[in-house]
């Protein structure tokens, strides 16, 4: 157990991993699927599968924002971006997410202007302080990041700042999960449930994972020793026979969510009818737009968006590595075509994505203890 | 970017709603406290920050804990870079 030493209260970390090993039943495989990306990236670097006994497996959630965002959408925000006197800003995650004809970054080399911004409001402090431009954020993220977005928009409302819009490209957990259950080729036995976005929607959004699809969800945080409890809670329910939503991370989720967050989402967005997902095709009501009222804001009313629809590259297997179908290295390209500094797929780009962790993580250390 | 960044609320911005300075290890940046309205954190608070707004109240022994996570995940330097970024080039 290597990394255990440099772990916060090793002891209890220890003990943890016993308790894992005395309740998972040596007969029995059980496949665990953590939703969130920052959990991926937190597995890998914490080297927890070394820690958990074989016959728990990880599966790696489609809870990365920019892994599951379709090339298309990403080359219909450039189009936009392309436009006389734009400015496209978007957070740093996105600046090497290629296109079909480039990433953001490239984009900005060929001449484009492109802005990296940390924060929406920061857009919106761009076009201020760019009145003869018009800046348009291209947002991203699931409900931890949306609200964000949603209280950005209401400024710019109340401002009355004209030149600025938002490309819209929230989604919600909720559906996502759904969709995973409802794939014949899917067989899991419990859910990792996300940390920050459940400090959003709260834990009651799970309730019919447990309820009507028999599976236990445990919503964690992201230390080792967190995700090591969540597993115990997991297999306690399993070993009684009952599936519950549980919150692990009590001490930044409460169960109710953040009411302010859910309103402000309320007023600036409405669920699209269905939306396409890398890897898990078109799911409905599964992501967000602007409302009507909003639509002075809303890059989608005010240039035109052609609505792309671009295939992944033909060898690469990001929507089968987002859906657990395959690891990350059973696909054609990793680590050959495909590597963190000339990414084919977004999986590869994202430090939340698992094929960047498991590339940086496990795929490094094999190659340097390899022999020459 | 899931991952959140604790800091502690150093001073509320009078001129505007809903704005305060928060201090990440010795980093000063504004962050929006719009999202905490129906709970409003005061100076001396802890927060947990993501793109530029707080979205959850935590104990400090909480913050610390998170940011030896940050830590030992290998995104405390970059967590660093996007505090510094808040703002763009202004000065808080």
């Amino acid at each position: 157990m290597r990394f255990i030493d440099e772990f916060r209260d090793p002891e209890i970390v220890t003990r943890t991993a016993e308790e894992i090993l005395r309740l998972a039943d040596r007969d029995r495989h059980y496949r665990f699927m953590e939703v969130c990306g920052g959990h991926t990236h937190a597995i890998y670097r914490f080297g927890l599968k070394d820690v958990l006994p074989p016959n728990i497996e990880l599966i790696h959630g489609p809870g990365c924002p920019v892994c599951v965002l379709p090339m298309g959408r990403i080359d219909d925000g450039l189009s936009l971006g392309a436009q006389p006197d734009v400015i496209f800003a978007a957070f740093g995650d996105m600046m090497r997410v290629p296109g079909a004809h480039g990433s953001p970054l490239e984009h900005k080399a060929k001449g484009m202007d492109v802005r990296i911004v940390y924060s929406p409001s920061d857009a919106l402090k761009l076009a201020r302080a760019n009145p003869d431009k018009h800046v348009m954020f291209f947002a991203i993220g699931f409900e931890t990041t949306a609200p964000s977005t949603a209280l950005t928009l209401k400024r710019a409302k109340s401002e009355g700042i004209k030149n600025f819009s938002v490309f819209c490209n929230h989604v919600t957990i909720i559906p996502a999960i759904r969709a995973i259950l409802d794939s014949p080729d899917m067989r899991l036995d419990a859910f990792i449930g996300p940390g920050h976005v459940s400090t959003v929607i709260g834990c009651r959004p799970y309730e019919w994972i447990a309820r009507d699809e028999g599976r236990p969800i445990v919503v964690s945080g992201f230390e080792p020793l967190d995700m090591l409890q969540s597993i115990v809670m997991l297999l306690r329910q399993i070993k009684r026979g009952v599936a519950i939503v549980e919150n692990q991370y009590k001490r930044v989720v409460p169960w109710e969510g953040n009411r302010a967050a859910l309103a402000a989402m309320a007023e600036v967005f409405e669920l699209r009818p269905f939306f396409e997902w890398r890897g898990l095709g078109f799911i409905s009501q599964s992501a967000l737009r602007i409302r009507e009222s909003y639509a002075a804001w809303d890059a989608e009313r005010v240039f035109r968006v052609a609505g792309v629809r671009v295939t992944d590259p033909k060898a690469a297997q990001c929507g089968e590595v987002l859906k657990g179908v395959l690891k990350p290295a059973q696909c054609k390209l990793f680590g050959r075509e495909c590597t963190p500094e000339r990414p084919v797929g977004a999986l590869m780009v994202s430090s939340e994505g698992s094929c960047a962790a498991y590339y940086n993580y496990e795929h490094r250390k094999m190659a340097a203890a390899a022999p020459v | 970017m899931c991952l959140a960044i604790p800091g502690k609320i150093v001073e509320l911005v009078d001129t505007q709603p809903n704005l305060a300075v928060v201090d990440v290890t010795g980093v000063r940046r504004r962050v929006d406290l719009g999202l905490l309205q129906d709970d409003p954190p005061v100076p001396g608070d802890w927060v947990l920050i993501h793109v530029g707004f707080a979205m959850s109240k935590i104990s400090e022994q909480d913050a610390a804990e998170q940011m030896r996570t940050l830590a030992m995940l290998g995104e405390d330097q970059a967590a660093l870079e996007e505090v510094r970024g808040y703002g763009l080039e202004s000065s808080p």
